[in-house]
C-alpha cells in the first residue's frame, strides 16, 4: 500500500488542483477545506501525509497540527505556509511537523518532501510494531 | 526659524528680568537721593536763612541804637543848648563813650544852614537846604542816608533827626563810620567763596565785599522788589550760579546778601549722588549681566531639551514608519501568496497534461509548452519578490545576527554604484580580509552605511574617490569603519551640528535633516560610536566602531 495524502487547504482553487496532481500521479489525495473536516476524515480514514496550511480561516494550522499529532501520532504532517520565515516552519517542526514547504509551491519539491514523509512514518511504524 | 524664536525667548527673559529688577532698584535709589536731595536742601538754605536772619538783627539793632541815640539826644536837648559848639561837643564826647562809630555830630537850623558843629572837618556855615536828604528829614522827621565818601573822604552814612521846637524845626545829624557794616557783614562764617555784603536799593554796594567788586561799584544784581522775612535762591550774576540769601533791612532800604558758592555746599550732595550713580550702574551692570546669564542658560536648556525631545522623535517617527512599512508588506506579501500559489498548481497541472500523448500530437503542443514555462517562470520571479517583502517586513523589528562587515558594506555599496559610475566616482576598498563577524543588526547597520555613503557622494557631486576601510582594534575589541570621500568637506562651525536633528545643508524638499540623526541613533543602539572628522576642501571621513561580541 502506497502514500496516501491528505491536502489541507481553505483555497479551494489550489486544492482541486492539488488534488488533481496527485490523483495524475497515481497517488491517493483527499481534499479537506478546513481544519475540523480535516480531523474528521482522519478519524475515519487512514492518511499517511497530511499537507496542512498554517492559515485558515476557524481553526488555524497550528491548533490543527497540534490536534493530529495527539490524535494520529504517526502520521506526518508537511506545513505550507505563506509567510516566508522561517520561524513560522521552525515552530511548525517544534511541534511535530516534518518539514515546511513556503508557498507558492514548487510540486517536485513537494512530492519528494511528501515521499520521504512516508518513508519516514514506514519507518516508525516498522520500530512500532518490532 | 527655531533658532529665531529661541533668539525672541531669551531678549524677552532679558527684558523681564531687567525690567522687574530695574524699576525698584531706580525707585528705591532715585526715591532715597530725592529725599537725601530735599533734606539737604532745606538745611543749607535754612542755615543761610538763619544766617541772614541773625545779621539783620544785629544791622537793625545797630541802626536802630544810633538813631534811638540820636533821637533821645534832639528830644532831650534844646536847640538853644546844642546851638553851641562847647555844649555839643560835650554831648559828642558823651556819644562816643557809648560808641566810637559817631564820627561828627552838627545841627543845622531850619534854613539848611549848619549852626553848630563837632567833628574833624570844618562844616560850620555850609547850606544843606537844596540837599534831598534835607528835605526829606524836614518832611518825615528821619533820614538815613546811603553809605557815601563825601567831604570827609571817608565811607560812611548820616542819619538826621529833625525836632519841632516851638515855632522851629532843627536837625540832628550825625556821621556813622561804615566800617561798622564791613565788620558785621564779614564776621559770617563762610566758606571759601562766600561773601556778604548789604546793597542799596539802586544795588550800590554799601559795604566792600570779599570777591569781585569795591564798595560803591553797582551789582549787576536782579531786581528784587522789597519782600518780608528772608529768601535763599540761585542766582546767576556775571555769569555765575551761587546760591543768595537776601533779606530787607527794617529801618533802610538796604538788601542784606548773603552769597555762598553751591558747589561748596551741596558737594556732600554731589558725593551722595556721584556714589548713588555708581551703586546704580554697578547694580545695573550686575543685572544685566545675571539677567543674560540666566537667559541664555535658560534658553540653552531650553534648546538642548528641544533636540533631544526631536531626536526622541525623529527615531520614532522613523521606527513607527518602518514599522508600518513592514507591516504593509507583509500583507500584500502574504495576499499575494495564494493566488500566486494556485497560479503555480494550476500551470503545474498544466504541464502534467502535457505529458499525454493526444496533446503532444496537437501542432500547437509547443506553444503550450513555451507558455506554461513561461507562466512558471514569471510566477517563481513573482515569488522572489514577495518573499523579498516578507524578508524586509521581518527585518524590521532588531535582531541579533551574526554578520560580516566587509559582505554588508560591499552589499550597501552595490546599491549606489550605477549612482557612482554616473558621477564619476570610483570606490577603493579597504576591507580587512580576516574581519571578525560580529553580532548586530544587518538592516539597521545598512541603513547607516546607506547613509554615509549617499552623503559621500553628496559631497563629491562629481568625480572622486570614496575609500572604504575595515579594520579590527584589538584593544577595544571592536571593529572600525572608515568611509572616507574626497568631496568638499565640512566647515568647522557645521562639524559638530551634523548630528543634530533637522541640520541639513542640503536644499529644502531633498534632505530631511534626519540621516545622520537615525544614524547616529541607530549606532548608538547597537553599542558602537560614530565620528566625524573633515577638513574643508579636503574631504570628510565617518568612523564608525562596532563592538565585536556585545
Amino acid at each position: 500500500m502506497g502514500l496516501r495524502v491528505l491536502a489541507v487547504d481553505d483555497e479551494a482553487d489550489f486544492i482541486e488542483t492539488l488534488v488533481k496532481r496527485f490523483t495524475y500521479r497515481r497517488i491517493p489525495v483527499t481534499a479537506a477545506a478546513n481544519g475540523p473536516e480535516a480531523l474528521a476524515r482522519l478519524d475515519r480514514e487512514d492518511f499517511d501525509v497530511v499537507i496542512l496550511d498554517m492559515r485558515m480561516p476557524g481553526m488555524d494550522g497550528l491548533t490543527v497540527l497540534q490536534e493530529i499529532k495527539k490524535r494520529h501520532p504517526l502520521v506526518e504532517v508537511i506545513i505550507l505556509t505563506g509567510h516566508a520565515s522561517v520561524e513560522a516552519g521552525m515552530q511548525g517542526m517544534s511541534l511535530g511537523a516534518y518539514d515546511y514547504v513556503l508557498k507558492p509551491v514548487d510540486f517536485g519539491e513537494l512530492l519528494e518532501k511528501a515521499n520521504k514523509a512516508y518513508e519516514r512514518k514506514k519507518l516508525n511504524e516498522s520500530r512500532d510494531h518490532s | 526659524m527655531i533658532q529665531d524664536e529661541f533668539g525672541r525667548l531669551r531678549l524677552k527673559l532679558i527684558a523681564i528680568t531687567l525690567a522687574f529688577s530695574f524699576v525698584p532698584l531706580l525707585s528705591l535709589g532715585l526715591g532715597l537721593y530725592a529725599k537725601f536731595y530735599d533734606t539737604y536742601t532745606d538745611k543749607i538754605y535754612g542755615n543761610l536763612r538763619n544766617l541772614v536772619d541773625n545779621k539783620k538783627v544785629t544791622i537793625d539793632m545797630f541802626l536802630s541804637e544810633r538813631v534811638a541815640q540820636l533821637s533821645n539826644l534832639a528830644l532831650t536837648e534844646s536847640y538853644q543848648d546844642l546851638a553851641g559848639d562847647a555844649y555839643l561837643e560835650r554831648i559828642f564826647g558823651v556819644l562816643q563813650l557809648h560808641s566810637k562809630s559817631f564820627l561828627d555830630l552838627q545841627v543845622i537850623d531850619q534854613n539848611g544852614l549848619c549852626v553848630s558843629y563837632v567833628g574833624p572837618y570844618q562844616l560850620k556855615g555850609i547850606d544843606y537846604s537844596h540837599e534831598d536828604w534835607f528835605r526829606t528829614v524836614m518832611a518825615k522827621g528821619i533820614h538815613v542816608s546811603d553809605v557815601f565818601m563825601g567831604f570827609r573822604k571817608y565811607p560812611h552814612f548820616n542819619i538826621a533827626i529833625s525836632r519841632r521846637e516851638g515855632e522851629k524845626t532843627w536837625v540832628l545829624r550825625a556821621a556813622i563810620d561804615s566800617d561798622i557794616f564791613d565788620t558785621l557783614v564779614r564776621t559770617v562764617q563762610l566758606g571759601k567763596s562766600g561773601d556778604a555784603f548789604l546793597l542799596n536799593a539802586q544795588h550800590v554796594l554799601q559795604t566792600k565785599p570779599r570777591f569781585g567788586h569795591d564798595m560803591f561799584d553797582t551789582v549787576p544784581f536782579p531786581d528784587i522788589p522789597r519782600f518780608s522775612g528772608t529768601r535763599v535762591d540761585e542766582i546767576t550774576v556775571n555769569g555765575q550760579r551761587s546760591l543768595y540769601a537776601m533779606t530787607w533791612l527794617n529801618l533802610k532800604d538796604w538788601l542784606l546778601v548773603i552769597k555762598d558758592d553751591p558747589a561748596e555746599e551741596f558737594l556732600p550732595l554731589y558725593r551722595a549722588r556721584w556714589l548713588l550713580i555708581l551703586l546704580l550702574s554697578g547694580g545695573a551692570l550686575l543685572i544685566v549681566g545675571g539677567a543674560i546669564f540666566i537667559a541664555n542658560g535658560t534658553v540653552r536648556q531650553l534648546i538642548q531639551s528641544d533636540r533631544e525631545k526631536a531626536t526622541l522623535d525623529a527615531s520614532l517617527t522613523q521606527s513607527s514608519k518602518m514599522a508600518a512599512l513592514g507591516k504593509l508588506a507583509a500583507g500584500v506579501a502574504h495576499e499575494v501568496n495564494n493566488p500566486l500559489a494556485i497560479i503555480m498548481e494550476k500551470a503545474g497541472w498544466m504541464r502534467d497534461l502535457l505529458t499525454e500523448e493526444d496533446i503532444k500530437a496537437s501542432p500547437n503542443f509547443q506553444e503550450f509548452e513555451d507558455a506554461v514555462t513561461k507562466i512558471e517562470f514569471h510566477v517563481r520571479r513573482a515569488k522572489d519578490v514577495t518573499h523579498r517583502l516578507l524578508g524586509f517586513a521581518r527585518r524590521m523589528e532588531p535582531t541579533q545576527e551574526n554578520l560580516d562587515v566587509n559582505l554588508l558594506l560591499e552589499q550597501t555599496r552595490s546599491f549606489l554604484e550605477n549612482e557612482a559610475n554616473f558621477r564619476g566616482i570610483t570606490f577603493v576598498r579597504n576591507y580587512q580580509s580576516d574581519l571578525p563577524h560580529i553580532e548586530s543588526d544587518a538592516s539597521q547597520l545598512q541603513q547607516v552605511f546607506l547613509n554615509i555613503l549617499d552623503n559621500a557622494i553628496d559631497a563629491i557631486d562629481k568625480n572622486g574617490t570614496i575609500t572604504i576601510t575595515t579594520h579590527t582594534v584589538p584593544e577595544s575589541g571592536e571593529v572600525d569603519i572608515a568611509i572616507a570621500d574626497t568631496g568638499k568637506g565640512i566647515p568647522k562651525e557645521t562639524l559638530e551640528k551634523i548630528f543634530d536633528p533637522f541640520f541639513t545643508t542640503k536644499k529644502v524638499g531633498e534632505g530631511t535633516g534626519l540621516g545622520l540623526t537615525i544614524s547616529y541613533s541607530i549606532i548608538g543602539k547597537l553599542g558602537g560610536r560614530i565620528k566625524v572628522q573633515s577638513d574643508e576642501g579636503q574631504g570628510t571621513t565617518f568612523h564608525i566602531s562596532l563592538p565585536i561580541a556585545v
